[in-house]
């Protein structure tokens, strides 16, 4: 039996997390198929065609899927769903949206979210925002998963020539309307992709002090990210909170500062390679997690910090 | 219109998770627990939308132990009217409590329901995408704002690049995201008054609902120890550290 992928696309190209889906994908069984349900969205197939892990992709090409709703989505899903041994797609907010809808209509217990694939059945799976890590086994006849698509390096782009065949397309549901879409459009990385993040804490004391992070953020082209406790002391905006309730990051390198350390807030970046503390409390919990700690009045090391960034001759993007 | 809302009642989040020494779970003896964060905000918001004249009623349900009627008394003392609790014992996967909350809908007849878009504990995400799929009813997923209109919702969702705005028919499903309201705190005398309001207790099976797990869970393990790190003097040293040792800037 084969896999098969459903791609997220904006019908002209596939979103970057769709090629570390295929590579897990390819990584349960070889055989993997990608589904593109597109209006006008060619380019789309082709390029995924060209994916060397991808065996065949299956393009519907419809207006029904001009945008992308569950409901229109689930339908075709579900009527190539019986020949596939697997079903799977990336568990971002796309994939999280639509696997849970298809597995419900096969009657099948979704595995979200996985971060390792042990056998074609058993996978590993963060539980607990990442505080525990359990490995399952789905006894399901059909298995829906979803991936953590930073767990999983991106499938290389090009050598390969799947066939591509047309699909049909589902059903038109009556049930939902798309409206609009208001991408966040900003020079700086999205705080779930960034290579850096800097994040601060309560130390910071005000929403104004945030200033000293987003010149160190400008200068490392790096996310801004905030505790929980920053958050609700009104300094910054939730949809920069990092943490169990917030969101989870894996940088290159997180930078902390002022942050103590609460359970929620290390739960939703701890997995960084590289973290770097900055709290003028030598016993915060943070330091816990830190390869580089620095105990220092955060007021003094920030300006100093960018002040040394400023000396390097070359930083990496 | 009624509204449902879904809650769970989970490991507090301010708790320090234990993995059990065999390996068969976490340990949720004497520790703290409370309701799902996201489930306040659907409670939250179907609250205010019935002080906006919006919503007739709003009924909170709750599918685990009995402990769980802690969690559906606490949505009574923000201002749900009644709660219903669906007794089930040991893990009750996504799958089956939307299979549950299908047979209660179909009893209750709710406009719509509400939920968190993810537990904290096991985080699925997957019960309020699972019930519509059963429902054959839409589904408005992340919501951080909801607007009523005459027989749909304008629903704005939060997704990776950024806002998405939907219109779904009633009846619907919305699963609520951390920024679509401040949910409030219980006053006592509201707690007071919440402990005399009903709350009907039914089991799974009464609902003919089979809960045995699809998923079986092989262990449960601590995450890898990240190996200690190093405190550094000064800012100077950082940097190099940073530059020449870990090589990320």
């Amino acid at each position: 039996m084969s896999i098969l992928l459903i791609a997220e696309h904006n019908n002209k190209e596939f979103k970057p997390f769709t090629l570390n889906a295929i590579s897990a994908a390819s990584q349960i069984n070889e055989d993997v198929h990608v589904l593109v349900l597109g209006s006008n969205s060619d380019s789309v197939a082709k390029s995924i065609s060209e994916v060397p892990n991808v065996k065949k992709v299956i393009h519907v090409n419809n207006s029904l899927y001009e945008n992308y709703l569950a409901e229109n989505y689930t339908s075709a899903v579900i009527k190539l769903a019986e020949s596939y041994s697997h079903i799977v797609c990336s568990a971002n907010t796309f994939g999280k949206n639509l696997m849970p809808r298809v597995a419900a209509l096969l009657d099948v217990s979704q595995v979200s979210d996985i971060t390792k694939v042990i056998a074609e059945d058993t996978f590993l799976r963060p539980i607990y925002a990442g505080n525990a890590f359990a490995t399952v086994k789905s006894t399901d006849k059909i298995k829906c998963v979803t991936i953590r698509p930073t767990s999983f390096d991106p499938a290389p782009t090009s050598g390969g020539s799947a066939e591509i065949i047309n699909g049909d397309p589902g059903d038109a549901s009556e049930l939902s309307k798309f409206i609009k879409k208001e991408e966040i459009k900003s020079d700086r990385p999205e705080l779930g992709t960034a290579r850096v993040v800097v994040s601060g804490g309560r130390g910071m004391q005000s929403g104004e002090n945030f200033k000293l992070i987003t010149a160190v953020a400008d200068k490392l082209n790096a996310a801004i990210g905030a505790s929980r406790a920053a958050v609700d002391a009104g300094y910054i905006t939730n949809d920069h909170q990092v943490g169990q309730t917030g969101k989870v990051v894996v940088p290159d390198l997180y930078i902390a500062v002022g942050i103590s350390g609460a359970i929620q807030h290390l739960a939703g970046m701890k997995e960084s390679k590289v973290i770097v503390a900055i709290n003028k409390d030598g016993e915060a919990p943070i330091f816990s997690v830190a390869d580089y700690g620095l105990e220092a009045d955060l007021f003094e090391a920030l300006p100093k910090f960018l002040e040394e960034l400023n000396k390097l001759n070359t930083i990496q993007k | 219109m009624k509204i449902l809302v879904a809650v769970k009642r989970v490991i507090d989040y301010n708790v320090q998770i234990r993995v059990k020494e065999d390996g068969t779970g976490v340990v949720t003896d004497n520790v703290k627990m409370s309701t799902n964060p996201p489930d306040d905000n659907a409670i939250e918001e179907a609250v205010k939308l019935k002080e906006a004249g919006k919503a007739t009623e709003v009924v909170a349900v709750s599918v685990g132990e009995e402990k769980a009627q802690e969690t559906v008394r606490k949505a009574l003392a923000v201002g749900a009217d009644r709660g219903i609790l669906v007794k089930a014992d040991g893990v009750i996967e996504p799958l089956a409590v939307s299979k549950i909350l299908q047979k209660v809908v179909e009893k209750e007849k709710p406009d719509l329901v509400f939920m968190g878009k993810q537990a904290i504990d096991d985080d699925c995400n997957q019960t309020g995408q699972m019930l519509a799929a059963l429902l054959n009813w839409p589904q408005a997923t992340f919501a951080s704002k909801i607007e009523v209109k005459d027989k749909s919702l304008e629903v704005t969702r939060e997704i990776d690049e950024g806002l998405e705005t939907i219109e779904v028919n009633v009846p619907a499903i919305v699963t609520c995201d951390l920024r679509l309201n401040e949910p409030r705190y219980a006053s006592l005398p509201n707690i007071m008054k919440a402990k005399k309001k009903p709350i009907e207790q039914i089991t799974a099976s009464d609902l003919g609902v089979d809960t045995k797990p699809r998923i079986e869970q092989i262990k449960v393990e601590e995450p890898p120890k990240r190996k200690a790190g190093i405190k550094v003097a000064s800012v100077e040293e950082l940097v190099q550290k940073l530059k020449n040792e870990a090589k990320v800037i």
